[in-house]
């Protein structure tokens, strides 16, 4: 086996079983914990493929922004320390169905693909060819994109305001 | 013993800085005398295909050593070593050529690195700080000036007991330490310290090391968290307001610079400054020199540093997010926080103050950099190398300490307010400004040249303030620190 394969097997390892205590645990800091794992897992598996952009914005957005929004949130919104996290019947239920539902079809997506390995291109200038893309050929979704997020951010300094005095 | 001592530790200090220097030169040396020894091979056996350079042998490399093969391309014979000595030093040089070992020499080099240089500004900033209140500081261990108090501390602090809080979370109070740790170590992966002395020269290395400040937050989150102390708690959440917040006009003030140069690869925006103190990047424009403003003042919140401490007040919160902490994780957090304090001032050196350049232009020591090696260390010293980036690093940081000792806590809402009212729009109106000036202002024009100029002055009055200060400082040391520490405490 050669080192990258190993290495790839290592770090797909990580991210599995990170994801997977995700779901396991009970605590809910634990689990963006695991969370952490996955998203550094997968931004290493990026850093593996040489698409350093995507595994740098990945590490900015996923684990040091969002992850640290969610732990701040379950921070600021959870009263009671440790609290447990336990789905009822009903739900644990839904759950499986769908889940088994999702796994039956990847499974089945991922039988049937051809799998016909690309010869592997020597890695350009990637950042700037990224930057010509976005704000060349896909200009309209870049911006329609920013669009959505300003619009989001509208919102939330609306929800955010203080409450009129009557 | 005492006196004797006293008399020789200022030397043994200087002995082992110097031989520090050494030892992470010699590897240098190696590797490069492999790779030209690869490079002369294999142009002589005819090795060369794809232009990927062929494995010696241990056999390969004696006989290179020995000056025993013989042709157009056997090395010109300055050096001719002896059988034995060839031998043994073609059994050092054979692993070099692997990038594994290189790989593991740089991983070994960055950990010491950040080991040292934590203790060693954990000496200096007691000093710094002591000088501040006129007092004196560590004076005892070691000799001179307490040189050697943070080794004295770091052997404590690892016989410590590892306490564990009842009702805290085990498992992640373990892990909060490691993952504000780790991204502070991983950092240096990307952060050059001379245009060949990096672990990995990425592409997006200014976003890397940008990310990896990020992350390491999550650590003192966790941290607060998993302590089950108000205290903590309360630490850890003011870290994260912010450190997100802070963020934005960070990344703003990483944008300008960027925008001027056009890439993201740390190692190419420091040899664009290589011309002397002029093409520094900070000394172009106004703009520029804005955003180094906000860039320091952006990293010293995200850096936990005064007047941004409020994650650890001690005067509100007892220490913050790691008052439960104890013994050797305890000082993870603070090796962490020394380890960013120096890359936030080795960032603010790359992008804006010359990077790894001396002020005089690296035009004039090109031939010395090829000579022998005397004049490779003088070219070290005087034009370029690591040793002028980590000078300038451990100038930003001790900007960072004179800060500290100078100015008194804000408020969190005063923290806020500077960010999201003050900094934030000054650092959007910089990007602005500096984009039109990119755009309608050409370097080489009249007002373009007028703006270097003028920049270029009061980069150099700042500079030549500072130096003439520090040196009226050393010269009246003993009025300055006060009569009373100097009757009873000798050594002031």
């Amino acid at each position: 086996m050669s080192g990258e394969a190993l290495a790839f097997y290592l770090v797909a390892a990580l991210a599995a079983g990170s994801a997977l205590g995700c779901v396991i645990a009970t605590n809910i800091v634990r689990m963006a914990m695991c969370l952490l794992g996955t998203l550094g897992a997968v931004a290493l598996l990026y850093f593996l493929l040489s698409a350093n952009f995507l595994a740098v914005i990945q590490l900015v957005v996923y684990a040091g922004g969002t992850l640290i929004l969610i732990v701040f949130g379950i921070m600021v919104t959870s009263r009671t320390y440790g609290e447990k996290l336990k789905p009822r019947t009903s739900e644990a239920l839904i759950g499986t169905i769908v889940v088994l539902a999702l796994f039956a079809g990847l499974v089945a997506i991922l039988l049937r693909a051809p799998w016909t390995p690309v010869a592997p291109t020597e890695p350009s200038n990637s950042v700037a060819q990224i930057g010509q893309e976005l704000l060349g050929t896909y200009l309209v979704p870049f911006e329609l994109a920013s669009v959505l997020l300003l619009a989001v951010m509208i919102g939330a300094a609306y929800l955010a305001q203080p409450a009129k005095k009557e | 013993m005492g006196s004797i001592l006293r008399k020789v530790a200022f030397p043994i200090f200087l002995v082992g800085v110097a031989a520090i220097i050494g030892i992470a030169w010699a590897p240098a040396l190696l590797c490069g005398t492999v790779d030209s020894i690869r490079d002369d091979l294999g142009t002589w056996y005819k090795w060369d295909l794809r232009g990927e350079r062929p494995t010696l042998t241990v056999g390969n490399i004696r006989q290179y050593l020995e000056g025993s093969i013989e042709g157009q391309f056997a090395p010109a014979a300055h050096v001719r070593f002896g059988h034995s000595t060839a031998v043994a030093f073609a059994y050092v040089l054979w692993p070099l050529q692997f990038r594994i070992t290189r790989d593991v020499l740089a991983v070994v080099g960055v950990v010491g690195f950040v080991s040292l240089f934590a203790m060693f500004a954990i000496w200096w900033e007691r000093k710094v700080a002591a000088r501040m209140q006129s007092r004196l500081g560590p004076m005892r261990v070691g000799g001179w000036h307490g040189w050697a108090q943070s080794l004295a501390d770091g052997l404590k602090l690892l016989q410590k007991e590892d306490i564990f809080i009842e009702g805290a979370d085990r498992p992640l109070f373990r892990m909060a330490a490691y993952v504000a740790f780790v991204p502070a170590l991983g950092l240096f992966i990307a952060l050059p310290f001379s245009a060949a002395w990096i672990a990995r020269d990425l592409d997006v290395g200014l976003i890397f090391i940008f990310a990896m400040f990020g992350v390491g937050v999550l650590g003192v989150l966790i941290a607060g968290w998993a302590s089950n102390n108000k205290w903590s708690m309360f630490g850890a959440m003011r870290e994260a307001c912010q450190m997100i917040s802070y963020e934005i006009p960070l990344g703003f003030a990483l944008l300008v610079p960027v925008m001027t140069v056009g890439t993201l690869r740390l190692t190419t925006i420091g040899d664009l400054q290589s011309g002397g103190f002029q093409t520094w990047l900070g000394f172009r424009n106004p703009f520029l020199l804005a955003a180094a403003l906000i860039f320091f003042v952006a990293t010293l919140a995200s850096c936990k540093r005064a007047p941004f401490d409020l994650p650890e007040a001690e005067s509100e919160l007892v220490a913050g997010f790691h008052t439960e902490y104890s013994g050797f994780r305890w000082a993870l957090f603070f090796f962490a926080e020394y380890a960013e304090m120096f890359a936030a001032g080795a960032l603010a050196a790359i992008l804006f103050f010359g990077a790894w350049y001396s002020p005089l232009p690296a035009a004039w020591g090109e031939s010395w950099r090829h000579g022998p090696l005397w004049q490779q260390a003088l070219h070290g010293v005087v034009f370029s190398g690591p040793l002028w980036l980590i000078g300038k690093g451990i100038f930003f940081v001790y900007v960072q300490m004179w800060l500290r000792w100078t100015l008194p806590r804000i408020r969190l809402d005063q923290v806020m307010y500077a960010c999201v009212q003050v900094m934030l729009p000054l650092a959007m109106l910089v990007l602005l400004a500096n984009t039109f000036w990119e755009w309608l202002v050409p370097n080489r024009s009249v007002l373009g040249m007028a703006a270097n100029a003028v920049c270029t002055a009061v980069g150099a009055v700042v500079v030549l303030a500072i130096i003439g200060i520090s040196i009226y400082g050393f010269v009246n040391r003993r009025r300055l620190v006060g009569t009373l520490a100097v009757k009873h405490l000798p050594g002031a």
